[in-house]
């Protein structure tokens, strides 16, 4: 561990995004070792450094629950500081060492909360040494990027996740009716002749795993919600009041199946993007708190992976750049205000991980992140901070930028000029 | 054997737009994006070769010194043939690549693959691929015309347009005429590429299959989905049989190829609801007995099977010919 920073910082002069404030709060921010000491109306000791914010939002780093890959680059430049690994790695983490060295890999700048793969091999057939995994450091398990097929064998699962105390993230894609699709059923996929799966082998899954929840009691986080049915499936088991959250990626709120054509590999995904009628669906469950979380699915893949016929490729896309200014998105829509958009992208992540991070708050781990929220720029897929440059947004102009990032009180990334 | 007359209408030359306006594409990758004019041009433009080719001398030197790759990464033989044919009819030096024989199996990508393929200079590429998209991601790739000889089960545009040759030939017209597409059409690269083609120019195209064997959709392609084969075959003027693709399937489509045959088989009874003159087509291979019985395929009065093949050769010549008239400096092709 690197030593903690020996003078205190106050960040002066920004706009804070605070938990209750719906819009951001003129006022400053002081950190004192690795932790928020001071919120709002604080004035900077005579040892503090000070860091000019030049009227920038003051808002926590970004936690991003369900990444692929460790690449500290495109997390920084997208001011993410913890992200959740999917178990989905070669090897799969699916043991305590395995566990325990990912966590440890992007310290001290950034963050790794290893999610533990449910079964071995994630295979879907034998649980993994889940309890072992929690004491390396997994603070959640994983299905990952593949739905268990045996009822049997996630009802055990479930049981064990809720004994342990441990959140249970899930993919949710009915394997019968998916098969080797690489596209949802409808005219783009037709069209183009790739092999297609209906929208509904998603609520589908969704319904026998809501029904798992209930007689399990595990927490469950069903990763990437994406169908008008699916979303409904979520918003009634909520107001029944199981303990289920429900995240989904930028890419799904705003590329529709359409994207797809002229067999852009950069935009398959798994699950495929949806009809259009989803799309609005996905972004009307945002607004009225349906969906929990929403993460960039960052998945860096090359040209070996990508440059390939659209259903021979690898499923994934280059998110954490986007994440940030993608999700700002929404708050200009009006479709949500300033804090529940930082809920989303790192409050109720933080939340489900358990760790005390992703909010301002006296006492949680001071990542801060300092953003232009209007600043515009553009995505260019050859120059990105990413390991590759696979985003389906290519060449869109967007705004919102970190400008500045904080791990643990100390500056880990700062925007040149 | 006779060949039927042909009561195809031509368009008069003056009729198109001069020069590559007539087809201003670099690629035929599929027919979906093409104006009805362009289809008709190509179409114009075989009915020469089809003359040339009932000629004992089968030869114009058009594209001599310029070498066409053949790359199929796919089994093939009739397309492969005729376009091996089209090619050496029209003077071009023909070179065919099988992936069976190449460094594909070594584990060369696609791209790299097509990089070379380039590199050797050649003056267009036909291919053919089982993956949807493969061809395009070539043509990407390459400074030559690259034909798509179809790509999974995304289009087959050259099998669309000597069908609509075919029929025009046949029938003396499209526009207006009621076509059925029975069968497999999930998995059908043809019937795709034949929905849009044959609605573009005006035919009333419809579609059956069993439901698993149905893409959503079809409508938007400019097909109307049937409930049933006699549906379908009600009042058709051309009866279109898709081959049943078991090589394509995963997983369990239909109970049994014989239960297929009983009710999606093309035998007399089922031919009856058609109209008594309707034309039946088949793009091969045909699985007899099966979706097709044989004195239906074999009836030449009835049947325009052996037709759609020689129109095959004469379609690829007349596309091979305008997609490097840029290349070979004819006029007004810049």
């Amino acid at each position: 561990m690197s030593k903690l920073p020996a003078r205190p910082l106050t960040i002066t002069n920004g706009c804070l995004v605070l938990p209750g404030h719906a819009d951001p709060v003129p006022g400053a921010l002081r950190i004192i070792g690795d932790r928020i000491a001071g919120i709002g109306d604080v004035t900077p000791g005579a040892d503090d450094v000070v860091h000019d914010a030049r009227g920038a939002l003051i808002a926590p780093g970004l936690v991003d629950l369900g990444v692929f890959a460790i690449d500290p680059p495109a997390f920084h430049f997208g001011g993410i500081s913890r992200a959740a690994l999917m178990p989905d790695q070669n090897p799969p983490l699916d043991h305590p060492a395995r566990v325990r060295f990912a966590a440890y890999s992007g310290k001290p700048d950034f963050w790794v909360h290893p999610l533990a793969a449910a079964t071995r091999d994630l295979a879907g057939s034998e649980m993994a040494e889940i309890g072992l995994m929690k004491e390396a450091g997994a603070r959640a398990v994983a299905t990952g990027r593949r739905w268990i097929i045996d009822t049997g064998v996630m009802h055990r699962l479930m049981q064990y996740c809720a004994m342990l105390g441990l959140p249970l993230i899930v993919h949710s894609q009915d394997h019968g009716l998916s098969g080797n699709a690489v596209a949802t059923a409808g005219e783009m996929a037709t069209r183009l002749g790739l092999p297609q799966a209906p929208a509904e082998a998603e609520s589908i899954a969704i319904a026998r795993d809501l029904a798992l929840v209930r007689m399990t009691g595990a927490r469950v986080h069903f990763r990437q919600v994406t169908t008008r049915a699916g979303l409904a499936l979520i918003r009634a088991a909520k107001a029944e009041g199981l303990p289920i959250t429900a995240g989904i990626t930028p890419a799904h709120l705003f590329l529709s199946d359409v994207a797809l054509g002229g067999f852009r590999t950069f935009a398959r995904l798994s699950p495929p993007l949806r009809c259009e009628d989803d799309r609005q669906a996905a972004i009307a469950a945002v607004g009225d708190g349906t969906i929990d979380v929403i993460a960039s699915g960052h998945d860096p893949r090359g040209p070996e992976d990508k440059r390939l016929p659209f259903a021979d490729s690898q499923p994934g896309m280059a998110g954490a750049e986007t994440l940030l200014p993608l999700s700002l998105g929404l708050v200009r829509d009006s479709v949500i205000s300033t804090e529940r958009l930082f809920d989303l992208i790192a409050a109720n992540p933080a939340r489900i991980l358990g760790v005390e991070a992703g909010a301002l708050r006296t006492g949680f781990e001071a990542d801060v992140m300092l953003v232009d929220p209007d600043r515009p720029w553009q995505v260019d897929s050859s120059r990105m901070a990413a390991s590759a440059g696979n985003t389906p947004f290519d060449r869109l102009p967007v705004q919102g930028r970190c400008v500045a990032l904080f791990k643990g009180g100390r500056l880990v990334d700062q925007m040149k000029g | 054997m006779t060949s039927p007359e042909n009561l195809s209408v031509r368009r008069p030359a003056s009729d198109y737009p001069p020069g590559s306006m007539a087809f201003p594409h670099r690629h035929l990758l599929g027919i979906a994006g093409l104006q009805p004019w362009e289809i008709e041009f190509l179409l114009d433009e075989a009915e020469q070769w089809v003359d040339m080719n009932r000629r004992p001398s089968k030869h114009d030197g058009r594209l001599a010194g310029l070498t066409l790759i053949n790359a199929f990464f796919e089994n093939s033989t009739r397309t492969l043939l005729s376009f091996e044919i089209a090619g050496k009819r029209l003077g071009a030096d023909v070179v065919n690549m099988h992936a069976a024989q190449s460094s594909v199996k070594k584990g060369e990508t696609l791209i790299d693959t097509a990089v070379t393929l380039n590199a050797m200079r050649a003056d267009a590429i036909v291919i053919r691929h089982g993956s949807s998209g493969a061809v395009q991601l070539i043509a990407d790739k390459v400074g030559c015309p690259v034909l798509n000889a179809g790509d999974g089960t995304h289009e087959h545009p050259t099998q669309a347009l000597l069908d609509a040759l075919t029929i025009r030939r046949r029938k003396g017209k499209i526009a207006g005429l009621r076509v059925a597409i029975c069968g497999d059409i999930l998995h059908s690269r043809v019937a795709r590429s034949n929905m849009i083609c044959l609605s573009t120019l005006g035919a009333e195209v419809r579609v059956a299959g069993p439901p698993a064997l149905m893409p959503p959709a079809v409508e938007t392609m400019g097909g109307t989905p049937c409930r049933d084969f006699a549906e379908a075959l009600d009042g058709a003027d051309v009866v279109m049989m898709l081959r049943l693709q078991n090589e394509r399937m995963q997983g369990q489509f239909i109970p049994s190829p014989r239960e297929f045959r009983h009710l999606y088989g093309l035998t007399d009874a089922k031919l009856a609801l058609a109209q008594p003159d309707a034309l039946v087509m088949h793009p091969g291979p045909m699985n007899r007995g099966i979706e097709i019985d044989s004195h239906i395929a074999d009836n030449i009065e009835r049947s325009a099977i052996t037709d759609q093949v020689e129109m095959g050769v004469a379609m690829r010549m007349a596309c091979l010919d305008v997609l490097t008239r840029r290349r070979r400096g004819v006029e007004g092709w810049t």
